[in-house]
């Protein structure tokens, strides 16, 4: 009797947590989206009609916002992931007695602030910075062409901030490949590429997925990159839920967002994993 | 070049090989001809450059010098994969994310070959294992693991097949039972195998042939038997089985045989079995070509007399005696027990005596130590 529910006693605060501070917001947020504002009260002040054309007419006076999320989101994840996996790999099997260091350089960014680090992209590819001026000197960009405010620093800047997220997982995963694996496959005929595209890409799947839904997820419901790197020509869904929330004070409307985007993100993800088929994967 | 290395076929031959990783020399100037079709060993201690052998004749390594060439044809320069040779690792090394029939099928397929089951259920049959193409490695058991890396060499019948300590991982029984099998195996599919290992009783077991290596060079290279009855170092004689070897001094002929003086007692010694550069020489003995006798009982061949029986061991099949000789050494003395005469007991003195074919000669400056370390890492389910 008493070893059956010990466990379920041990899960008792963290169930506890999720239901006060998970579950009974997303009733609330749920109750919201459906409301309309109060005829004659004030601003701020709404009641429940159970109208879910919300949902309609957020969508469609939302759909650019929408469609950039992921469109950035996207892109930020692919370069996250073409960056960070043969850094993962350098670590894993080049980094010898200097490992820990590395990985230690990897999440040292966090020690700052991200709001901070995100900032310092604004140097970085304002006028003053380096970036702008060596591109023009090479003719790659234009005198007139600014970085700032712009979808390119806004997909840099998330690419930047994210980039631990994919780094950590896609060396954990490589790092558990036995390189005598590796070198089974050179000695069974396959050349280098192949021999990566079918031994290690296949044995790091589980990184590359845990990888990709790391950055993709708080990628597409991110509004701070957008804030501070962006224009108004760059908003994403976060930056209209938060503009809606705090400052037209229009809850409905918001909370229909955040659980679209939510939904939207769901569906994603599981259409994702069952692709990838991490199933298969021990 | 590639395409002339991947149809390569005959004798593998290396030219004064050698292998430095910094100071630290692996292999030092090895030359070795493996004939096309033969049981091949390398034998020797853990750290003597076995390993490092067999990685560059697979191309996991680069000599640092000399050449490697299959048949005619100089394959050096070529990376594994354009190589007509297949590993079986130490761990085996299979591909945890694929099933064993992909597993055995990998090397098929990287050649091109679009027709791959015929070829990996004939592999799948030949290790016993057909009921298992569709598990994953994980779910096989070490011993299953260890055919399945077989087969997946086999399979492309190579013109080489390298087997790393293959048996290490494997208990003493099942071991026993691959050695067989691979043996088997080999005369079945008539591929050169080189086989590296540690282990001298299962070189012995398996091998037509066995170089003894030490110190990133070849001691002695020979049948099993020559090696046993006939060592030419310390270290051979030691490393395979247990040597007697006692100190002396060559004192004259007599036609084929040399006399030695052994502590003041004459034995005779066949010049070609002697080893030796000048009259300093280690008179060497195996425990079990011994005889050992009462006082009062006659005996011929070689004769050491004035030991005492130190220790008894009975162990079933034979009794393995300690005989302290009046020069202070112990000799060790293995007889079967099949005469019926009761052991000896301890303090009881006795003589020794042997057939003087069974003598071999060492050089008197070798270290009679050399070899009889025992590894480190040597399995505990050795004896």
């Amino acid at each position: 009797m008493k070893k059956i529910s010990t466990p379920y006693l041990l899960l008792i605060p963290g169930m506890g947590f999720l239901f006060t501070f998970f579950l009974l917001p997303l009733i609330n947020l749920a109750q919201t989206s459906t409301q309309t504002p109060v005829g004659g009260g004030d601003t701020g002040q709404y009641e429940q009609t159970l109208r879910f054309a919300n949902y309609i007419d957020a969508f469609v006076e939302n759909k650019e916002q929408f469609g950039r999320s992921f469109l950035y989101a996207t892109i930020a994840t692919i370069l996250a992931l073409a960056i960070a996996y043969p850094l993962a790999y350098a670590i894993a099997f080049k980094g010898g007695k200097y490992k820990n260091i590395m990985l230690v350089l990897v999440v040292a960014p966090f020690f700052t602030s991200f709001l901070l680090r995100t900032i310092a992209w604004k140097q970085i590819l304002g006028e003053e910075g380096f970036v702008v001026p060596t591109l023009r000197t090479f003719g790659i960009i234009s005198e007139s062409t600014t970085l700032t405010s712009s979808a390119f620093a806004v997909v840099a800047g998330m690419t930047y901030n994210f980039l631990p997220f994919m780094t950590l997982p896609l060396y954990a995963s490589i790092d558990r490949i036995d390189p005598r694996t590796l070198e089974a496959s050179g000695d069974l005929y396959a050349n280098g590429f192949t021999t990566f595209r079918k031994v290690t890409l296949p044995l790091s799947m589980p990184g590359v997925v845990a990888g990709t839904l790391l950055t993709f997820i708080p990628a597409a419901g991110d509004y701070v990159n957008a804030a501070i790197l962006g224009s108004p020509q760059t908003k994403m869904l976060g930056n209209v839920i938060e503009s809606r929330y705090f400052k037209i004070v229009d809850y409905p409307t918001a909370a229909v967002l955040s659980f679209t985007l939510m939904a939207a993100i769901l569906i994603l993800v599981t259409v994702y994993v069952r692709k990838a088929g991490t199933e298969e994967l021990v | 070049m590639s395409d002339i290395a991947k149809s390569a076929r005959g004798d593998l031959k290396l030219s004064n090989i050698t292998k430095s990783y910094g100071d630290f020399t692996a292999v030092n100037d090895l030359s070795l001809v493996i004939p096309e079709g033969s049981f091949f060993a390398l034998l020797g201690p853990s750290g003597c450059g076995k390993t490092t052998t067999l990685r560059m004749i697979a191309g996991l390594e680069e000599p640092t010098k000399g050449t490697i060439s299959l048949g005619a044809t100089d394959i050096t320069d070529t990376k594994p994969y354009q190589r007509p040779i297949n590993t079986v690792f130490q761990n085996y090394a299979l591909f945890p994310h694929l099933t064993i029939f992909e597993n055995i099928a990998f090397g098929l397929r990287r050649r091109g070959i679009k027709d791959v089951d015929d070829a990996v259920n004939k592999a799948l049959d030949l290790v016993e294992l057909p009921h298992l193409a569709q598990r994953k490695p994980t779910q096989l058991s070490g011993g299953q693991q260890q055919r399945i890396a077989l087969a997946r060499a086999i399979v492309n019948r190579p013109a080489l097949l390298l087997l790393d300590e293959p048996l290490g991982a494997l208990d003493l029984k099942l071991r026993r039972q691959m050695q067989i099998e691979l043996k088997w195996i080999q005369r079945e599919v008539g591929i050169t195998f080189v086989h590296v290992t540690h282990d001298q009783e299962e070189a012995m077991t398996m091998a037509d042939t066995i170089a003894v290596m030490n110190e990133g060079q070849i001691e002695q290279m020979g049948s099993p038997a020559d090696l046993y009855d006939n060592p030419e170092t310390a270290f051979v004689a030691n490393f395979l089985g247990q040597s007697n070897l006692i100190k002396g001094t060559v004192t004259g002929n007599d036609g084929a045989n040399q006399i030695v003086d052994l502590f003041g007692q004459k034995i005779s010694l066949q010049k070609d079995r002697s080893h030796g550069v000048d009259s300093s020489i280690y008179a060497g003995i195996r425990p079990e070509k011994f005889r050992i006798s009462r006082l009062e009982t006659q005996t011929h061949g070689n004769i050491l007399t004035g030991g005492k029986v130190e220790d008894v061991s009975y162990i079933g099949v034979s009794t393995q005696y300690q005989v302290l000789m009046p020069w202070g050494q112990e000799l060790m003395v293995f007889e079967q027990n099949d005469d019926g005469v009761a052991p000896f007991s301890v303090g009881e003195p006795v003589n020794i005596s042997w057939e003087p074919i069974f003598t071999f000669g060492l050089r008197g400056d070798e270290d009679a130590e050399a070899g009889t370390e025992v590894n480190p890492d040597e399995d505990l389910d050795e004896e």
